[in-house]
């Protein structure tokens, strides 16, 4: 046992060693904080065993975070490396590991739980539920999400980071790479993934069967509807992506054939499997962010979206093409000019329903009372950046001219600028505009501006120079280049850009902290004062455990828009308090993801004995679980009397 | 939970609480990834269906080759297999025909015959596994056999979860009696075994009907 430590614990290299320490540090720093502080109970009872839709969101909100410091510190490495030719920084081995989990960590482990922890945050309150459909079921999604993140993320201290790119080609992945890194792209991979899928059964029912009375399909606010889509996309995509990596995972541990080179195995399969999951995936993470941006406009605006019924038709359109144009990531790897034609078509047909939502947002602009607060700086800022990303998007789509830039920095430019610009935009934009909801005050405006500008600055230096990197020749993935390329200026700009966002990044998390100390609480549930959608409608700053008292009623679209001109025209009645029913915390959740875990990690290192324990944990759970009865499950009721006293705390 | 209100006492038990109607529609939409989950794996089995690289062209004789799907597929084998299992989908339906008139100790007999039956095709199964790897087609023999045994076992696997839950279920309703709550988990886990049957039956086409041709 200490030999397999001794031996998986890396040590060598000094980078990694700092590493190692930083993280001892820190984990026992939050040990001694939560001992110090008497925490512990607190934490497994407000938060670990929580099934609040809220919670469970702002969780994923703080792991997607965190996951953001870590891509993003793996990006600036990769930066520094490239700033100069022939530079001696990274190993080839170490620069292959950090994009590899650069680009894995960034999707799978940022992108998605960000845009996931918000739809659990907002979209049962815009809905006016009082949770999901299965509150349990949520809190497993998490923490499966959690610990495949966690398995994930431990390889770079122990054993070794995956290191064949984030798509993971075949036959590298199997052949190429033979120490346990890629064990544990496949298994942190699955084990969120098992999150993502009920996550997306989950919102699913809640969006269609838990919706208040009177909120039709073509009342829902525009989230809502991008949230609903979203998921339905998960389901047909994620058990795809499930074989898919079991199918690997059989190739490296148990001798099966494939995706092999030798014995009848097709390294092609890998990439058509993997797209066929992976181009919905860029879906998945650009819908709701789309959604968001069409609340911010329509928030701060003070109009109604404008074409709300050809946004609803356009993300459905954009959600069935997204299944149609996998083929366009391997134009150039010997398929027909037929099959290449027709996937050219579907790809560049995308940019139809892309580009009509985009007419939509700048005429819910037009005439438009516009308020700059730093959502809408956001959002405002995501246009012109997000229609550079799309062009180069059809550029890249025409089949013919992608054997020119194929596997250049015009199509990393080209990516950054369509999931920058769209999700991590969207999601600073939510972020922020929903903040108050989640904790009771707004970030501070003057911060946010800055993270704005240095951010929005940051990111066109550093991605600009890359399309011309790429048009002059410069591969993706390279791990350094001569003097005699020149490409040395762009790369040192493009290096200037980074560092920009990670400063960005760093006002960001001060922000939270100076806003914590010194911003103003929030009193009423509007805390933007121009909420139009039922989240803004809760009594209090921050949402009740319950969400609303008394179940809202919708009468249109932007339903709290009407319950506030019918307020001031004093039509408003009296609420009738009743009991509210509401689901008791649960641990399981919590422990079948930690069983899910040591699986994970016993098949990582085919330790077969903890791979066991750790499935025999899980099915227990499970066992568990299904022999409860709805009667012991059944929660609890709040009384009116608890009701009355939480509405009747913002009067004080 | 939502909206409880107004059941018609001739609404299936299953359907009587809110609760029970959410985690049906919920299952419906998991039965939707699952059709998925199998559709990928057909999909391999038959981009893989010609690797049997190896394999020996002629029949008859063993002598270094890896054996082809045509030789070792039994048509009585396979056969008794589907039958099994199509007979223990039909008993499953008898279960919820039986739940449906309150009759709880019938509804019990035919769970627990569905649960033989379904015993029996993993018996009729596991042989064949053993008969095939002994011949000299194991999982890592060649392409074809991995996607033979990862298609086959995924259903398989799939099987004997479900034996494991009804009998976790059927134990349930020993103990708290037929109430909405265990009426809906009974309906959900026979939604599960026709869903297995019904993937079985392109198993058996595609792969056993096919391989023999």
């Amino acid at each position: 046992m200490f030999d397999f430590i001794k031996d998986n614990l890396i040590l060598n290299d000094p980078m990694l060693l700092g590493a190692n320490i930083s993280i001892l540090l820190s984990v026992i720093g939050i040990v001694f904080i939560l001992t110090y502080f008497k925490k512990w109970k607190w934490l497994w009872t407000e938060w670990l065993t929580s099934v609040d839709h809220k919670k469970i969101g702002i969780m994923y909100i703080i792991a997607a975070v965190i996951m953001l410091f870590r891509g993003g510190v793996d990006a600036l490495l990769m930066r520094a490396q490239l700033t100069v030719p022939n530079n001696e920084f990274l190993t080839s081995q170490h620069y292959n590991e950090i994009f590899t989990t650069h680009g894995t960590i960034m999707i799978i482990f940022m992108a998605m739980p960000f845009v996931i922890g918000l739809m659990n945050v907002v979209v049962p309150l815009q809905i006016g539920a009082r949770d999901v459909a299965f509150p349990y079921l949520n809190a497993l999604s998490f923490w499966s999400f959690f610990f495949g993140a966690i398995l994930f993320n431990i390889s770079f201290v122990f054993g070794g980071s995956p290191d064949a790119g984030w798509t993971n080609y075949a036959p590298l992945a199997i052949e190429g790479s033979p120490g346990p890194g890629i064990n544990y792209y496949l298994l942190g991979l699955q084990i969120s993934g098992i999150g993502t899928l009920l996550t997306g059964i989950n919102f699913i029912v809640t969006i269609i069967k838990m919706r208040a009375p009177g909120m039709t399909l073509m009342r829902m606010p525009m989230f809502t509807w991008t949230a609903l889509i979203t998921n339905f996309i998960i389901v047909f995509a994620f058990p795809v992506l499930t074989v898919t990596l079991a199918l690997m995972t059989f190739d490296r541990l148990f001798g099966t054939h494939f995706f092999t080179l030798a014995d009848g195995g097709m390294p092609m399969l890998w990439a058509n499997l993997f797209w066929i999951w992976g181009h919905p995936e860029v879906y998945i993470v650009i819908l709701p962010a789309f959604g968001i941006f069409s609340e911010i406009f329509a928030t701060f605006a003070r109009k109604t979206l404008f074409g709300y019924k050809s946004m609803v038709i356009s993300i459905v359109t954009i959600s069935f093409l997204s299944f149609l144009v996998w083929v366009h990531h391997f134009f150039t790897m010997g398929g027909t000019a037929a099959v290449n034609s027709v996937f050219s078509i579907t790809t560049m047909a995308i940019a139809v329903p892309t580009g009509i939502k985009i007419f939509n947002w700048l005429l819910t602009l037009y005439k438009g009372r516009i308020e700059y607060t730093v959502p809408m700086l956001w959002s405002v800022g995501f246009i012109p950046t997000f229609l550079i990303g799309g062009v180069t998007g059809v550029m890249l789509g025409m089949a013919a001219a992608d054997f020119q830039y194929h596997n250049s920095y015009f199509l990393v430019a080209h990516f950054h600028y369509t999931l920058i610009c769209g999700t991590v935009f969207a999601c600073f934009a939510g972020f922020v505009f929903w903040y108050p909801k989640m904790f009771g005050h707004k970030l501070n405006e003057r911060l946010g501006k800055w993270t704005f500008w240095f951010f929005m600055i940051g990111f066109n230096v550093c991605f600009l120079p890359q399309f011309l990197l790429g048009f002059d020749g410069m591969p993706r993935r390279i791990y350094t280049y001569g003097p005699e390329d020149g490409w040395t200026g762009l790369n040192v700009v493009s290096t200037i850009g980074g560092i920009g966002m990670g400063i960005a990044f760093m006002i960001l998390v001060y922000n939270v902290y100076y806003s914590f100390r010194y911003a103003k609480r929030e009193t009423s549930g509007d805390a933007w004062g121009a909420g139009r959608t039922l989240e803004w409608a809760t009594t209090t700053s921050v949402a009740p455990f319950y969400n609303f008292a008394v179940t809202p009623e919708v009468k249109g679209l932007d339903a709290f828009m009407i319950m506030k001109q019918e307020r001031e025209a004093g039509k408003e009645e009296k609420p009738e308090y009743k009991p509210i029913h509401m689901p008791s915390n649960a641990g399981t959740p919590f422990v079948m993801s930690v069983f899910f875990f040591v699986a994970g990690f016993g098949l990582v290192f085919k330790l077969w004995w903890i791979a066991i324990l750790g499935g025999i944990g899980v099915l227990a759970c499970m066992a568990l679980r299904s022999l409860r009865s709805h009667k012991e499950d059944e929660g609890y009721y709040v009384s009116v009397e608890e009701i009355i006293n939480t509405e009747q705390k913002k009067e004080a | 939970m939502a909206h409880d209100e107004n059941i018609s006492p001739n609404t299936p038990l299953e359907y009587q609480s809110g609760i029970g109607r959410l985690n049906i529609f919920g299952f419906w939409i998991f039965l939707g990834a699952e059709v998925i989950l199998f559709s990928t794996i057909f999909a391999t089995y038959f981009s893989i269906y010609t690797s049997t690289i190896g394999g020996h062209a002629a029949h008859g004789g063993h002598a270094g080759g890896v054996p082809m799907p045509g030789e070792l597929f039994e048509i009585g084998n396979t056969l008794v297999m589907t039958i099994v299992l199509l007979i223990s989908s039909f008993t499953c339906g008898l279960a919820i025909h039986e739940m449906r008139k309150r009759n709880t100790k019938s509804m019990i007999a035919w769970l627990v015959i569905t649960l033989l039956f379904g015993l029996g095709f993993l018996y009729l199964e596991i042989t064949e596994f053993m008969h095939l790897v002994h011949e000299g087609a194991a999982l890592g023999t060649n392409a074809y056999w991995s996607s033979f045994y990862f298609l086959t076992g995924t259903h398989g696997l799939h099987v004997s979860l479900g034996i494991g839950w009804m009998i976790l279920i059927i134990l349930q309703i020993f103990k708290r009696g037929l109430t909405p709550d265990t009426a809906k988990k009974v309906f959900i886990a026979s939604l599960y075994w026709h869903f297995l049957d019904f993937v079985w039956i392109f198993v058996y086409t595609g792969v056993y009907l096919i391989g023999m041709v």
